[in-house]
């Protein structure tokens, strides 16, 4: 396996976008921990960007890099090799490379300028979003052999996540408003992973206090170690579903 | 060696094999051939693992292969078209599968001495014209003495001269005791190399038999002829 995972990594080097990826997020971080005050609020603002950014780059990179390794796979497949471990080194190289490009471009950073347990958790946060954002990707990519539907059910995945997921909760929110919607809201949040990640950093920042009865409910379940624990095996939950059943399939299916 | 049992395989509502059952066995030339779409190239997929039958079995040396990946390191597959990472140079893709087949025994590089390959190497797959991918892929095909080799109309974007090479050695490798199974539409050139015919049509196996038995019982000299008479009596 390691061989086959060698030449994914050597593929991706090659063709710079990690790279830029890298030197973006880099810029990035910089550039806000050193506009002015705190690192707490410079934290933030990363966080609202990375929750943006990080996943759409990783869904549309991994896509595509996945429906370009036809060939490469297709070659290796007539090889002594299993196939879930070909699936397997193409998953860990492009999640390991864009981790590495994340770790680069905001974990140095973090840890140069503001480096804290919020800070550490931002991080971490970051790495678990690229992994599931990529097992998503791969999950389109094996649904169907169409680049172009496959890129655009990606999409559709970034934008329901990152976007409109949030408005459906909104609107629950609005619209039942007069019941206790303390617990809903926090399974709604488990159902998120970029919501997830979003109140793991956030509840470790002062402007917790601001977020109401429900940041307080939030905060006593998930500001202690066993609550943060449960987060981090829910974000892992969300790298494991979607790998293993794009695995699955495509263990299963004709090449 | 081969021995295959009632196989089936569909594509959505299209039966591609219609329960096909054969074996060949170890030193043959099998000469696979059909009209386009009539399951050959998809058996020969079935055996490598790389389209998976609905029913039926793949049993080499008498264990199934189904759902199995090792003994592909007995197996040659030489595609009927190439397809390779566009970005690679020649020289990495063959250096990428004798990375992955380190534990091959022998390693044959015949095949890459009388193609040129090595005046070559720097070139990216992407470049390649059709006739010179077949020839890396001959070359792969080959390169790791495998018992069985799978060749998909090996012959069909060959210049005379390399088609000439190529069935050089695939006598040569038959003489070593190897089952070579050969899918292709030139009469001429199986009857060259090949031993046995397999017909298959509309995903069933038409006949199986060997060349010299064609020929007595059709009464013809030529074996296009011979098999166009099969084919008419029907």
């Amino acid at each position: 396996m390691n061989k086959v995972l060698k030449y994914v990594f050597y593929d991706i080097i090659r063709n710079k976008i990690v790279l830029a990826y890298a030197v973006f997020l880099l810029l990035l971080s910089i550039g806000l921990f050193n506009l002015g005050g705190s690192p707490d609020k410079a934290i933030l603002s990363l966080l609202n960007l990375v929750l943006l950014t990080v996943p759409l780059i990783s869904i549309v990179f991994a896509t595509t890099h996945f429906y370009n390794s036809y060939e490469f796979m297709e070659l290796l497949v007539a090889q002594p090799i299993n196939r879930k471990k070909i699936f397997l080194s193409e998953y860990l190289g492009v999640a390991c490379s864009l981790s590495g490009a994340f770790l680069l471009g905001v974990g140095v950073p973090v840890l140069l300028f503001g480096a804290s347990l919020t800070g550490l958790y931002l991080v971490l946060t970051g790495v678990f979003i690229t992994f599931i954002f990529v097992a998503m990707a791969f999950l389109a990519s094996v649904i169907t052999r169409d680049k172009a539907k496959g890129i655009g059910i990606a999409l559709m995945l970034w934008f329901y996540f990152a976007l409109i997921y949030d408005g459906i909760v909104l609107f629950i929110l609005y619209s039942f408003g007069d019941y206790p919607l303390e617990y809903a809201t926090l399974v709604m949040t488990a159902l998120n992973p970029v919501d997830l990640g979003r109140i793991i950093v956030l509840l470790n920042l002062d402007v917790s206090a601001l977020m109401g009865y429900t940041g307080a409910l939030y905060k006593s379940i998930l500001g202690s170690l066993w609550g943060i624990s449960m987060a981090f095996g829910l974000l892992l939950l969300w790298v494991l579903v979607p790998f293993l059943s794009s695995r699955r399939i495509f263990s299963r299916r004709d090449l | 060696m081969i021995t295959i049992e009632n196989l089936r395989k569909s594509y959505g509502k299209l039966q591609v094999l219609k329960d096909v059952s054969v074996s060949f066995g170890a030193g043959r030339v099998v000469s696979v051939i059909g009209p386009n779409g009539s399951g050959k190239t998809t058996m020969s997929k079935c055996i490598l693992g790389m389209v998976l039958p609905d029913s039926g079995d793949i049993k080499i040396e008498g264990e199934s292969v189904l759902k199995k990946y090792a003994y592909r390191s007995q197996i040659g597959y030489m595609p009927q078209i190439g397809r390779y990472p566009e970005n690679m140079k020649i020289r990495q893709v063959i250096q990428m599968i004798r990375d992955i087949r380190k534990d091959a025994k022998v390693v044959d590089e015949e095949l890459i001495g009388l193609y040129g390959l090595e005046g070559m190497y720097e070139k990216r797959m992407g470049s390649l014209s059709g006739g010179t991918k077949q020839k890396v892929s001959a070359a792969l095909a080959f390169m790791f003495d495998p018992k069985i080799l799978i060749l998909d109309e090996p012959t069909a974007g060959l210049d005379p001269i390399s088609a000439e090479i190529l069935k050089c050695k695939i006598l040569k490798e038959k003489k070593r005791g190897k089952l070579i199974l050969i899918t292709s539409h030139i009469m001429s050139e199986i009857e060259e190399v090949a031993d046995e015919v397999m017909c298959m049509m509309d995903g069933h196996v038409k006949f199986h038999e060997t060349i010299a038995d064609i020929k007595a019982h059709t009464n013809e000299e030529r074996l296009g002829k011979a098999i166009a008479k099969i084919m008419e009596e029907e």
